[in-house]
């Protein structure tokens, strides 16, 4: 700059010295600095339309699915089979029961589009301290556009493992709360064995009370779209979550998991782990894990991370860690990403006792998935969830 | 009676810098029920004749062959090699995760046998052997080798050369990283299970440290890819003394 001093004997003004607004053509815009601080509404008329380039959906294949995010969605009630256990209460509530709304809010279109929608909420109520298996089968939704409401409420001290499971077919937006009072203990998983065709948009909003503990299970096999979206505020002193997700993605589907941790108070704890494996012409998997430490957050102990196992050509998959720290005072935060292929080594190890190179890579896969499905803690879904492993990797072997 | 023939066997490795010769014509007979030392320098090409022998994909057979009762393996597939009797402790045995050394060792086993091993002596049989090597219980419901210590790697390795029952087994520097506790328990392992089944060793060591506990019936001293001197056991006393630096003196004159 001295050269031109020679040149130029005036001043030189703020706006040579970048003092002004960007002109980046938003004029000031200031993009969202904190993940909690999005834009949140449970009112469809709040947002945009969706193009596509928004965060939420830049990576989802929008255009497959506007009739849920820009159209009208049945809001009606659906089948819903369950076997009656002691201490799992399941009833269709009004849209005035205080507890909705309790957990969240949708930070995007097609969420509060079917916030909008629907009629009545399924509420699952959990009480008593004994310890309890439900599952809840939706298998008959058809194939008009839905929209969807769940609140799964685990009253203090409550222990329960709460299985959602999805079949057949289904064009569905919904957002499912859940809350843990305080010590509560529940584990809830979501399966997702849809037909081919199948489109599933799913936020999961959770909110966990002082020395409660969640885990949340995301297990996406089965349906053309599915996206399941879980965010987990750790709102009480001592609270505990698990977020574990299992993907297995063949040709021309597209399976995505936004995971959202909210460390929101002292001395709470968060584990994230999801794996996915990928086979087959256009098969594609999306895994977005944010982590935020608040402000308030002190003595937290936070990790996650997401492995992907590509096992043929002409897959992709996306896979964004996260991690936003606002305080200094905390005991871990770690996050890891992996995608690749077979570990040679690894095949040739097990070929090298006998074992065939389909059988070896069978091994490996099916080990690499059952990290998840081992730390599920139900002994028949695990059974159950192994044999579908074992289905997709059959299908899939090369003759 | 079983016999493994190495003739002429001529092996190349891609690297960045282009293919690198690495075995210039090794011949070798290992016969059933003998115990072959194979002595060497660091990259003198011993770890390459082992993992050949294996198959692994990495190394490329120029000329030669390798004859197991007369049958040629270098056309093998690795898993082949294995179900035709040939076993290869390896030196870094990889993790495998999520694979339980239970469900590993009855794969295999099924894999080798053609068939499911009876349940029930199947499970003595794999307690009886991890006993003996000194393995804990515990041992079997982990993921194979995921977290082990080197010396838990190397009594695996071992364990499955007692429950595969191999014909012919290549013990890749099995004794490196072993304190003398561990390198006992191993050794006796490896006595025996030739002892068992009578199979024939080729043991590939840099040190004479294992020949202590396993005493073979002949020691070859392999330089520069190809066995510069053979002999019987009192050829590792001399190389204890001595060294290697006579072999590669002579080999750099050449």
């Amino acid at each position: 700059m001295s050269a031109t001093a020679t040149l130029n004997t005036a001043m030189p003004t703020s706006e040579q010295q970048g003092i002004k607004e960007h002109t980046d053509g938003r004029f000031g815009f200031v993009p969202v600095q904190t993940r909690s601080g999005r834009f949140t509404s449970v009112q469809v008329a709040d947002f945009a339309p969706v193009t596509g380039r928004e965060a939420v959906w830049k990576l989802s294949p929008v255009k497959k699915f506007t009739d849920l995010t820009e159209g009208v969605l049945d809001g009606s009630v659906y089948p819903v089979e369950s076997a009656a256990v002691p201490g799992v209460s399941v009833a269709w509530v009004d849209r005035t029961d205080p507890r909705i709304g309790a957990a969240g809010a949708p930070e995007e279109r097609a969420a509060a589009n079917a916030w909008s929608s629907f009629d009545r909420a399924l509420a699952i109520t959990i009480s008593g301290e004994d310890a309890k298996e439900v599952t809840l089968t939706r298998a008959d939704l058809g194939s008009g556009p839905r929209g969807a409401h769940t609140i799964i409420e685990a009253k203090p001290f409550s222990r329960a493992i709460l299985i959602l499971s999805n079949t057949g077919e289904a064009r569905l937006s919904e957002n499912v709360e859940i809350i843990l009072g305080d010590s509560a203990h529940l584990t809830v998983v979501s399966l997702q064995e849809w037909g081919d065709t199948a489109v599933h948009l799913a936020n999961h909003f959770a909110t966990i009370g002082r020395d409660a503990r969640l885990k949340h299970v995301v297990v996406s096999l089965g349906g053309s779209i599915v996206r399941v979206n879980p965010s987990v505020r750790l709102a009480g002193e001592g609270s505990d979550t698990e977020l574990l997700g299992l993907y297995f993605a063949d040709a021309g589907q597209h399976l995505e998991q936004q995971v959202f941790v909210n460390h929101d108070a002292p001395n709470s704890r968060s584990r994230v782990t999801y794996k996915g494996a990928l086979q087959g012409q256009g098969a594609r998997t999306v895994w977005i894990g944010d982590v935020l430490i608040g402000r308030n957050a002190t003595g937290t102990d936070s990790y996650e991370q997401n492995r992907n196992l590509v096992l043929t050509e002409g897959t992709r998959a996306d896979s964004i860690p996260n991690l936003e720290i606002e305080t200094g005072d905390i005991k871990g935060a770690g996050h890891a990403s992996a995608t690749g292929r077979f570990d040679d080594e690894q095949l040739f190890y097990l070929q090298s006792r006998g074992i065939t190179e389909d059988e070896a890579r069978r091994l490996v896969v099916r080990g690499f998935l059952s990290e998840i499905v081992q730390q599920i803690g139900s002994p028949t879904l695990e059974d159950r969830l192994q044999a579908a492993i074992e289905a997709e990797l059959t299908e899939s072997t090369p003759s | 009676m079983s016999v493994l023939e190495i003739k002429d066997l001529h092996v190349s490795v891609e690297t960045d810098q282009g293919t690198k010769q690495i075995l210039h014509g090794v011949n070798l007979t290992i016969n059933e029920g003998e115990i072959h030392a194979i002595m060497g320098p660091n990259g003198s090409g011993k770890s390459t004749l082992a993992y050949t022998i294996a198959g692994h994909p990495k190394y490329t057979v120029d000329s030669g062959s390798i004859l197991l009762d007369g049958e040629e393996v270098t056309t093998m597939t690795v898993d082949q090699r294995a179900r035709a009797g040939l076993f290869l402790a390896m030196q870094y045995p990889v993790e495998i995760p999520g694979v339980t050394v239970t469900n590993f060792l009855r794969t295999a086993k099924t894999a080798i046998d053609g068939e499911s091993p009876a349940i029930r002596t199947w499970i003595k049989d794999v307690r009886e052997s991890m006993k003996a090597l000194r393995m804990d219980k515990a041992f079997a419901e982990r993921n194979v080798n995921e977290g082990f210590s080197g010396g838990e790697k190397k009594r695996n390795e071992i364990l499955q050369l007692e429950l595969l029952k191999p014909r012919f087994a290549v013990l890749d520097e099995t004794d490196s990283g072993l304190d003398v506790d561990a390198l006992k328990i191993v050794s006796e392992g490896v006595n025996r299970a030739k002892e068992n089944t009578g199979l024939g060793l080729l043991l590939i060591t840099h040190y004479t440290r294992i020949l202590r506990y396993i005493t073979p019936d002949f020691v070859h001293v392999f330089v520069d890819g190809r066995i510069a001197e053979q002999g019987g056991p009192e050829l590792a006393d001399r190389l204890e003394d001595e060294g290697y630096d006579r072999y590669q003196s002579a080999a750099v004159a050449s």
